[in-house]
């Protein structure tokens, strides 16, 4: 089937409609879940079908669409995804963090600053922070309702309890403008900082649970904590050993089966604009 | 605020569940500092009653007035779900039979106490952890089980902490549902002493709903009898045990087996 067979961007325009009113509703009501008719997609659940259906949403002609699945650029999903999007909708696609206008993501926030013309879009599996504390679908929304999220807490103390710190490495519950708890999807907690007050605006989509929710730009995003263990990023101790960053977050690559290991930056593109520029200072005649 | 004031105030609370009565006409007030036991067979109410004053169902008609701690009577049906739930979680405590309703069984000791104290603010793990052990204590658990989980206490074991995790944010009106049902005599003789203890201590208002009529002797200052979803007969505890009037209450009573 050629793609001109395709409506822009995959959806028909009715379902696009109903999923931007869904993201309006979020965004006016930043860290709600609202629910929207999440669409059969051309692949299966857990792939990022609610990232896709946003950025479906949102894609425009001119937009400049960027794909990564844990900060990389060229793994199965976020080549398929790019490609997906490159047939359907015709857009052009970048790998470079800076050019992109849309940002689809799983797993990271990119270590290059967002500004105001760009969107991230999140793929979300469980957008529900307190799912594994209360199963209960009906009672969460009461608690979301009422605000009443000593709950959370309860689990922070229990890692406190049992690990001495907390132990929550990612998909760290925040508090998003003073009212909604909400999950930031599994990022690990070194990108939490990154979430709040954040330029670009922040949409995320969880297909399967049929949520859909939203981060503004500049909104106060707050990880929650205790006042005597206090939020605490996490990164390997140890520099990329491509291009030596020693701020990044750090993949740990096993590199042979005698124990051999190394740290590499987690978001591709940063780690090769950093070897880019640090080349052409050394051969400044290239 | 007097002590002549009631700090609850119930009035023909009635309901239905389709043409089945749950109870019909219930009316008393409940004063600071008094203990109130609810007796009655199994099936005449008395938990019905129970669901009904602290809202966890809807009554048919009647009201139910609570002072709140500015002094004002105010009707439950009118607060809004956001205040009846901080009533819930701070000045209200809950002791059901079966701990597992209020409990939190894969959550440690300490973190079930602190659950209250962090829903209402409560921002320091030190604090907060301190304050578990201290309630641990004064329930009687050993403090080295702050962190195992009330799936393996033994049951009167679960019924103390249930009682430090009601009691940890100070509240005026407690709530009992067969606290010792289903516990052997010397475990619920201790239970019995430490909740009269605490009672005293703390000068809490209590509602006890107790088929055991040697509960309700021990710990409640009146007493109602319920039967078929009404009251039948109500007075101070000796008054109604040791002179029962209703043939009905004569039977309860005299069915006491002697120990």
């Amino acid at each position: 089937m050629s793609a001109a067979s395709y409506n822009f961007a995959y959806l028909d325009e009715q379902s696009k409609r109903m999923i931007r009113r869904a993201i309006l509703k979020a965004i006016a009501i930043p860290g709600y879940q609202v629910p929207f008719a999440s669409r059969e997609m051309p692949m299966p659940y857990g792939w990022g079908t609610g990232g896709i259906q946003v950025t479906a949403a949102i894609l425009g002609p001119d937009d400049v669409l960027k794909v990564i699945d844990q900060g990389s650029d060229d793994t199965t999903n976020a080549v398929s995804i790019r490609a997906f999007f490159a047939k359907v909708a015709d857009v052009k696609t970048t790998t470079a963090t800076a050019d992109a206008t849309v940002i689809q993501t799983r797993h990271r926030v990119p270590e290059t600053p967002l500004s105001d013309r760009q969107i991230l879009v999140y793929q979300v599996p469980i957008p529900e922070p307190l799912r594994f504390l209360e199963p209960r679908e009906t009672e969460t929304r009461r608690l979301h309702a009422l605000a009443d999220y000593g709950l959370m807490h309860v689990k922070l103390y229990e890692d406190i309890a049992h690990h001495g710190h907390i132990a929550t490495a990612y998909a760290y519950p925040v508090m998003v403008a003073g009212r909604y708890l909400m999950d930031p999807s599994p990022v690990p907690k070194f990108d939490n900082p990154k979430i709040g007050g954040c330029a670009a605006l922040q949409l995320f989509g969880a297909g399967r649970e049929k949520r859909i929710y939203a981060i503004p730009p500049y909104t106060r995003v707050v990880s929650l904590d205790f006042a005597d263990y206090p939020f605490e990023r996490y990164r390997q101790q140890g520099t990329c050993a491509l291009c030596g960053a020693d701020d990044t977050f750090l993949d740990e690559v096993v590199t042979d089966d005698k124990g051999g290991r190394m740290f590499i930056c987690s978001d591709s593109d940063y780690c090769e604009k950093r070897r880019e520029t640090a080349s052409a200072k050394e051969r400044p005649h290239d | 605020m007097t002590d002549d004031a009631p700090l609850l105030s119930v009035r023909g609370v009635t309901k239905w569940y389709g043409r089945r009565l749950g109870c019909r006409d219930v009316g008393f007030d409940l004063y600071p500092g008094e203990v109130i036991a609810i007796v009655g067979e199994s099936g005449s109410g008395k938990s019905t009653l129970l669901r009904l004053l602290t809202r966890q169902a809807d009554i048919d008609a009647g009201t139910v007035s609570y002072r709140m701690r500015d002094g004002s009577l105010r009707d439950l049906s009118a607060l809004t779900d956001a205040e009846r739930a901080v009533l819930r979680r701070t000045d209200w405590g809950f002791v059901h039979q079966d701990a597992s309703f209020g409990l939190r069984m894969s959550v440690s000791a300490g973190g079930n106490i602190g659950e209250r104290l962090m829903s209402a603010g409560a921002r320091h793990y030190g604090d907060i952890r301190a304050e578990a052990a201290r309630w641990l204590a004064r329930v009687e658990i050993d403090q080295a089980r702050i962190d195992d989980t009330p799936d393996t206490f033994s049951g009167g074991m679960r019924q103390r902490l249930q009682i430090a995790c009601s009691l940890v944010t100070g509240p005026r009106l407690i709530f009992m549902d067969e606290p010792t049902g289903g516990l052997d005599v010397s475990v619920q003789a201790r239970i019995l002493d430490l909740l009269r203890g605490l009672v005293v201590d703390l000068g809490l208002s209590a509602l006890i709903v107790t088929h055991d009529l040697g509960v309700a002797r021990l710990l409640s200052h009146r007493i109602m009898v319920m039967k078929a979803g009404e009251v039948i007969e109500s007075g101070l505890t000796d008054r109604v045990l040791d002179d029962p009037r209703e043939p009905y209450t004569q039977l309860l009573v005299s069915s006491i087996l002697p120990a």
